[in-house]
């Protein structure tokens, strides 16, 4: 028995192609420009900025899909993970 | 009237012109008047992949700028009694035909011939716009690699653009085994990521060195596995309806191998 096979991640190499594949059409499909997410990026900081304290250093954003709950189709989808340092007053109810 | 079919890529060296060779010359095997023309001007190579590398005198170039008739410049196999190749121009560049020109070729040979097939060279730019112009069909040559889907899947992007709805897509140089151990992406994989119907897998065989060597393709080879595969591709073409076996079920890995490529028996 091979005690890292045990351990190591389940992905053989043909799903993590896969994975990427599928990753790079999506921009290669949507025709992105490497600025383009940077310009979302900017922009959705400045709209929560309002609302809540953020780290802006930890702010993750992506394009990539995911399945419609709807249908279970494949669609694109923007995935951002914002993390929270504190809301702003002007946020509070 | 013919069809005239494009087999084309995107990537360089994924299989294209060994593909138009096996594909045209099954054709002719089974009876049907066949053209192949070779669109990769100034990089010729479906001559020698054929073995007609010593019998051209007029190509592609000489028949668009006039200097001789169609007919001079077609080479007759004289293996394959309906099989011709219309070779490249090998000292000009891609520049040296335009769209227009290529569809009118096309068409002239569409009306003589029951498939004109066109090797397209590897890229997005004139060399594919031109080799496409003619096409009403197309054939999408890949490999299981990263790389090669990607432009597969540029390449289907444009000619859909471009008008030729429905690419066909030919996945080449599969290896089951390196599929059965997950290291290598198998055939739904690659629909799925493409989504575009699948007209034939040709596995990755020793055969298709050979037989380019000594200019004879595979698919006159009875005992090569990529021959069989490249003759069901033949029949797909024709219309004839040859299923495809599944690489996941059946025991045996030689069986499965065996029936996958549509083998009855392994001798």
């Amino acid at each position: 028995m091979d005690l890292f096979k045990m351990f190591s991640k389940p992905d053989n190499s043909k799903d993590i192609a896969k994975e990427r594949l599928k990753l790079v059409l999506i921009h290669d499909r949507a025709n992105v420009s490497p600025q383009f997410l940077e310009m979302i990026k900017g922009e959705i900081i400045n709209v929560i900025s309002d609302y809540m304290e953020i780290d802006e250093s930890g702010l993750e954003i992506k394009l990539t899909r995911t399945k419609r709950d709807s249908d279970n189709s494949t669609v694109p989808a923007l995935v951002a993970n914002i993390p929270i340092r504190k809301m702003k007053d002007s946020g509070k109810v | 009237m013919g069809e005239v079919i494009v087999v084309t890529s995107g990537k360089g060296g994924v299989g294209k012109t060994t593909t138009t060779a096996n594909l045209g010359t099954g054709l002719a095997l089974r009876g049907k008047n066949v053209v192949l023309v070779d669109a990769d001007i100034g990089l010729r190579n479906l001559d020698v992949v054929m073995g007609l590398e010593n019998r051209i005198v007029y190509d592609l170039v000489d028949v668009v700028d006039g200097n001789c008739r169609l007919r001079q410049a077609l080479i007759k196999d004289k293996r394959y009694s309906t099989l011709y190749l219309l070779p490249a121009a090998q000292t000009k560049d891609k520049s040296a035909v335009n769209p227009q020109q290529m569809q009118k070729l096309c068409q002239e040979l569409a009306e003589e011939y029951d498939y004109v097939i066109v090797d397209c060279p590897a890229g997005i730019e004139q060399g594919f716009k031109n080799a496409i112009a003619g096409a009403s069909r197309a054939v999408v040559v890949t490999t299981p690699e990263v790389s090669a889907v990607r432009d597969a899947d540029r390449i289907i992007g444009l000619l859909e653009a471009s008008g030729l709805r429905n690419p066909q897509l030919v996945i080449n140089r599969l290896r089951i085994d390196m599929v059965k151990r997950g290291d290598m992406m198998n055939i739904d994989d690659m629909i799925d990521i493409l989504a575009i119907d699948l007209i034939g897998v040709v596995p990755d065989d020793e055969a298709i060195v050979i037989s380019t060597n000594r200019g004879e393709p595979a698919v006159t080879n009875e005992a090569s596995m990529a021959g069989q595969a490249y003759r069901n591709i033949v029949r797909r073409i024709m219309g004839e309806d040859v299923p495809f076996m599944n690489l996941e079920s059946d025991s045996g890995f030689v069986s499965r191998l065996a029936k996958m490529f549509g083998f009855k028996k392994i001798k």
